[in-house]
């Protein structure tokens, strides 16, 4: 059941190593608003936990994460700063 | 007589209930007001704070200090590092292109390599390029792009005056937007730390 996402913007961070995902990911939220959702596409392993890591750090919502071919996709909402 | 005793009654009765009211609506106000000055704190809780003492300046030992800082400041968090001894290499735009890393008294090498081979001229540029080949094949950032990182996501980054002294280190030989301070520079910030970490 994969839910759809209305989202603002996509991030491809794929090919990135540690901490590469979560400075690009630190950037691209300057540039959405509260409430909008960004997908993240991402190859790093370890991005599983650190996306988590990060989410659960920051107050932000991790909707839903995906792996598929060796991509990971991550839909994050912005919540008010 | 009793008719006016009556009215009085009635007066203050009527004062007290009045200023009852007035009483309670103050209060429910007052209430209102703390609850949400109680649930403020909790909404915007203050950043964290992240101190690291970066001492060292092989390649491998550049790396720690700079993915933790950055990824701490990514996560939202207050990063000072405070760069002493051979650490100032890191920051330096004519060297922290080129660290290094010695395979001589190193048995963790992923290729261990005998030290009395180690010592070998050219053993040490050989060792490095087999680890910068490492990095780059898995994207990891080299060492000047993650500290252009740090200074993006305002990662504070301190030389150490002292040992800038005594090495004869010139604040020049620096990438920009580094400040000079001394240990109680660090401490005081590090007082305040939720990670201190000494690399």
């Amino acid at each position: 059941m994969s839910q759809e996402f209305k989202v603002a913007q996509v991030l491809d961070a794929r090919g990135k190593s540690c901490p590469g995902p979560i400075i690009a990911l630190k950037k691209a939220f300057k540039n959405i608003e509260a409430g909008e959702v960004l997908e993240v596409q991402a190859t790093d392993p370890g991005s599983v936990e650190d996306f988590k890591a990060w989410t659960e750090e920051t107050g932000n919502l991790l909707l839903d994460s995906r792996s598929s071919g060796g991509v990971y996709t991550y839909y994050i909402q912005k919540s008010e700063d | 007589m009793s008719d006016t005793l009556n009215q009085e009654e009635t007066l203050e009765q009527q004062i007290e209930r009045i200023v009852n009211q007035q009483v309670a609506k103050a209060l429910d106000s007052q209430i209102i007001e703390l609850k949400k000055q109680l649930q403020a704190p909790q909404k915007k809780k203050q950043a964290r704070k992240v101190a690291i003492i970066a001492s060292k300046g092989t390649l491998d030992m550049a790396y720690p200090p700079l993915i933790l800082a950055t990824a701490a400041a990514a996560m939202g968090a207050e990063v000072q590092i405070f760069f002493t001894f051979y650490g100032l290499n890191i920051l330096r735009k004519d060297k922290n292109a080129s660290l290094q890393v010695a395979p001589i008294g190193n048995p963790a090498m992923p290729v261990p390599i005998p030290n009395i081979i180690g010592m070998l001229p050219g053993m040490t540029p050989a060792a490095t390029k087999m680890m910068q080949g490492m990095f780059s094949k898995h994207n990891v950032q080299t060492i000047p792009q993650l500290l252009q990182d740090a200074v993006e996501l305002d990662v504070k980054l301190i030389g150490c005056q002292m040992t800038m002294d005594v090495m004869n280190i010139k604040k020049e030989l620096f990438v920009d937007g580094v400040e000079i301070g001394g240990a109680a520079t660090f401490l005081k910030f590090a007082f305040d730390a939720d990670v201190s970490l000494f690399i």
